[in-house]
């Protein structure tokens, strides 16, 4: 089978139950991903699919031969840090790191949704522009649990990084 | 040649040399070290080293609760695809975890089954999903016994263990005597549920042999004690056994002891000849590993009319497994906290059929205080009294029941400063009626007092003539700031910047620290830094020709008698030195504590039930603050744990065998974003030269000690209503509201 990921081909030959998660950690050597749960319970398994934030451990790697892939260590690397992964080592926003590449993927993704003014549960009014208040940054990201509980930096992070982007 | 140096604690340490650091590091508010690594998926977790030839193992798990395996039939399993083998070993597989800080192996033997869902034999193929459909495969045969699942039944007949982190039983005076004596009272029974630490990675080992012995990546918290309990319990000399754990994805006292899958994962390696990963399943976390033990605490109270306790009663009830001599020790901040000359203090255990129970973030403080630090808001009520002002009024001027002083005690200055920054004077008084629409507010506060703890650590120190340095030790940094705060100790007492300073961890060929527990990581493994340090400090100012007190070291430079000189000019090699500290009389001379107040702002759904908490401030007092953003980190972390201790963490046990319903994150709710406010956090300046000669006090626990409690006082001042069964859900709010 073939993937795409962080714009590199890769070739790989999975099972067939091969979760996407389980084909970037296991196979391809990308275990930036983190597996938490297994069963899109906690969100530590969060990357980009042409964008998209998904659960990787809830598909199947075999579904995904002809999308784009992005995973955390496309996002940016310890020397070439993307923006929000700079705002997260400055507020503090992890402390085991072990939720961190899915907090990251996943505020990357709805950060872009907040942009294209999909309301979420919390929104005033489902069309117009989304301003990301705490209240709509908790509640957007409440898919990606820590339990070291990094909440408030993590939000802090995100706040200052849709500060830049508004 | 390194030299040792070692530190016991026998008396106080006046002058710590990080007051006099030129660095400008310590106490700072640093990123942490690592950060750039976490943040972009290059740190290595332990399941993630790419291994040659590396097969996949899956645990196998008893069906039942209790009993004898007569057979277990691998046949169907053997002849599935991709499977290399399938083992098992009724002698050495682990029954239960291991508690923390124990260097033999823990209970050994699965042929007997003590508990639904412990792990007997261990699939391994040559891909995971191949290991996992055929763990489907295996099929068990046994003898069902009877076990013992209920444990209200089982009050009756509970036993005294061994004494634990606390007494298992105290009295001092005569509580009975000062209840019926007393001006107010209160006596009631507080329950709490059996808990999970839920780290967000599950435990995972890589077990590989090679002719040095067993080299196994293992996301624990300890190593220098799991490395000889899992050489016990594979029959080896601790030497043949190395554990490698940089990285670990959190622990809270889940990965303190080896858990099932490492002695699998070992036994399953050397039988199969191949690398094995086996990583548990969250599902396999939740049933096989270690839980927190659910609790019943009766707590007495007796005070005069102005409030000052004559006498406290916390008599517990808690469970455990037969073989296990662990118990909750939900008394322990009972001990010291308040005065009240009658007092007793009791641990039971219950003999149950439920998975190992064992420590888990802050244990006895965690689920004491829920209960504790509600009694004494209950007290407050009847009295008539600020319950701010009833915790000040039974501080204590030393320990209430040993004569022995204090070490440090801010306790009322946390609670004035706490007061002050909520702006508790403005709190609602009347419970029930301050209402917003069909919220009800409420506002509440509890105590936090932690004890301190200090354990034997060693960590080598390589000072190098380029002006870096590189920190060894065993130690570990389950996201407590470990590799930060070791960079900015050795930073601060050689001179150099934090990035001329390498920290590494979690690897038994380093030299054996303390391990993450207990909050003692940080005094005891940065002592140890602190003490190598001191003995590099010392060869530099022999070469420099004045004595350590006149030497300054800065930026790489030394800075003596009105001389500025590079390190390379004043050395030609490397020096090393290993610091070593050891507990000593300090730790019974004096009663060395942190302590602290929360205060929280709550809405209570007067239709639903539903609880949101709007506002938190928090104050602690803990000796030196070392990194007021790792420091102030650990605190949000203690604080949303006791959220969730108050609001939704609850393992259900099924009453027919003790299985764990809900064992999965969807149905184990812990907090997430949206249940979390801004957390206000403020330390206050401390120093404890008690401690150790860092001036430190751990914070990892204190945090959660009392949260829970602020919100359930805080719940009962919006509703009126008082819950005493944790977790306080909708359902046991909905019949005490008052009338939409
Ligand atoms: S691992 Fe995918 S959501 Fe938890
Ligand atoms: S940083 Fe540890 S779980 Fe989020």
């Amino acid at each position: 089978m073939h993937f795409t990921i962080n714009g590199t081909k890769y070739d790989a030959d999975p099972d067939i139950r091969t979760s996407l998660l389980d084909l970037l950690r296991e196979h391809l050597g990308l275990t930036g991903s983190k597996k938490g749960c297994d069963h899109g319970q906690c969100g530590a398994c969060t990357v980009l699919v042409n964008g998209r934030r998904i659960n990787s451990c809830l598909t199947l790697a075999v579904m995904h031969q002809d999308d784009e892939i992005t995973t955390i260590e496309g996002i940016g690397t310890p020397d070439n840090l993307a923006p929000l992964q700079s705002a997260f080592v400055r507020h503090d926003g992890f402390q085991c790191g072990y939720c961190t590449p899915g907090q990251i993927c996943s505020a990357t993704g709805m950060l872009d949704e907040a942009k294209k003014g999909w309301p979420s549960h919390v929104s005033e009014s489902l069309d117009g522009d989304i301003a990301l208040s705490d209240e709509e940054i908790r509640e957007r990201m409440s898919g990606n649990l820590c339990r070291c509980s990094a909440y408030p930096n993590i939000v802090d992070a995100i706040r200052e990084i849709a500060g830049e982007d508004a | 040649m390194s030299d040792k140096h070692t530190l016991t604690m026998d008396k106080p340490v006046e002058k710590s040399l990080l007051d006099s650091g030129a660095q400008g590091l310590v106490g700072e508010a640093l990123d942490r070290v690592e950060g750039p690594k976490k943040v972009s998926g290059k740190a290595t977790y332990s399941a993630e080293y790419p291994i040659e030839n590396i097969a996949y193992g899956f645990l196998v798990r008893a069906p039942f609760a209790v009993g004898r395996i007569t057979e277990i039939d691998m046949d169907a399993a053997k002849a599935a695809p991709g499977v290399v083998d399938v083992v098992t070993d009724f002698d050495r597989f682990i029954r239960n975890s291991a508690q923390g800080a124990v260097k033999e192996a823990p209970v050994q033997g699965v042929r007997d089954v003590v508990y639904f869902g412990e792990p007997v034999a261990i699939v391994v193929a040559e891909r995971y999903e191949q290991a996992r459909d055929a763990a489907s495969l295996v099929r068990i045969v046994y003898d069902e016994g009877k076990g013992s699942f209920d444990f209200e039944a089982g009050i009756s007949h509970a036993d005294i263990p061994p004494d634990g982190a606390a007494p298992a039983t105290f009295e001092q005076g005569n509580i009975d005597k000062a209840m019926a004596t007393a001006g107010v009272t209160i006596d009631g029974d507080w329950t709490t549920p059996s808990q999970n630490s839920a780290a967000m990675e599950p435990h995972a080992s890589i077990a590989m042999w090679d002719d040095d012995g067993l080299t196994l990546y293992g996301a624990y918290q300890m190593p220098s004690f799991d490395r000889p309990s899992l050489a016990d319990a594979l029959g080896l000399k601790p030497e043949k056994v190395r554990i490698i754990a940089p990285y670990i994805g959190g622990g809270f006292g889940g990965k303190l002891g080896i858990a099932p899958e490492s002695v699998a994962a070992a036994i399953a390696s050397k039988t199969t000849g191949r690398p094995v990963k086996a990583v548990m399943t969250r599902q396999q976390v939740f049933d096989a590993t270690v839980r927190r033990s659910n609790t019943k605490q009766r707590i007495r109270l007796a005070a005069d009319r102005n409030g000052r306790l004559t006498g406290i009663g916390h008599e517990s009830h808690t469970s455990n497994l037969p073989d296990e001599v662990f118990f909750e020790p939900a008394g322990i901040a009972t001990h010291f906290l308040y005065g009240g000359e009658n007092r007793k203090i009791t641990h039971d255990i219950v003999r149950l059929n439920r998975m190992l129970a064992g420590s888990m973030r802050a244990p006895g403080e965690a689920v004491g205080l829920l209960a504790l630090e509600c009694a004494m808001d209950e007290l407050a009520e009847k009295l008539g009294m600020d319950p701010v002002e009833l915790r000040k009024v039974n501080d204590c001027e030393q320990d209430p029941e040993k004569d022995i002083p204090y070490s440090t005690r801010s306790f009322t200055e946390c609670l004035d400063e706490g007061a002050k920054r909520f702006g508790w004077e403005k709190r609602n008084t009347t419970p029930g009626k301050l209402r917003e629409g069909e919220w009800l507010i409420g506002h509440g506060m509890a105590s936090a007092a932690r004890g301190n703890m200090l354990q034997p650590s060693e960590a080598r120190v390589v000072l190098n003539p380029d002006g870096s340095a590189v920190v060894e030790t065993d130690m570990t940094d389950i996201g407590t700031g470990t590799y930060t705060i070791l960079s900015q100790i050795a930073g601060e007492l050689l001179g150099l910047p934090i990035d001329r300073v390498e920290v590494r961890l979690g690897d038994n060929a380093f030299p054996p620290g303390s391990g993450s527990g207990g909050s003692f990581g940080a005094g005891s493994s940065g002592s140890s830094v602190y003490l190598a340090c001191e003995s590099i400090r010392e060869k530099l100012a022999k070469a420099m020709g004045v004595s350590p007190d006149d030497l300054t070291l800065k930026d790489g430079e030394a800075i003596a008698a009105n001389r500025h000189v590079a390190l390379r000019d004043i050395i030609d090699g490397a020096i090393e030195a290993t610091g070593r500290i050891e507990p000593g009389e300090q730790g019974e001379k004096v009663k060395q504590a942190g302590h602290g107040a929360h205060f929280c702002a709550v809405r209570v759904n007067a239709v639903t039930g539903e609880v949101r908490i709007d506002r938190w401030t928090a104050v602690f007092a803990a000796g030196r603050i070392l990194n007021l953003k790792t420091a102030t980190s650990q605190c949000y972390g203690g604080i949303v744990f006791g959220i969730g201790a108050a609001l939704t963490e609850e393992l259900v046990h099924d009453p027919h065998n003790g299985k764990i319903v809900n064992r999965d994150l969807a149905e184990y709710h812990l907090p997430v974003h949206a249940d979390v406010p801004h957390l206000d956090v403020t330390f206050l300046p401390e120093r404890d030269t008690h401690a150790n000669p860092l001036h430190a006090k751990g914070i990892g626990e204190l945090g959660i000690a009392g949260a829970g409690a602020a919100v359930a006082n805080a719940i009962a001042n919006a509703t009126g209503a008082r819950v005493r069964d944790y977790p306080i859900t909708l359902d046991k709010l909905l019949g005490s509201l008052p009338p939409v």
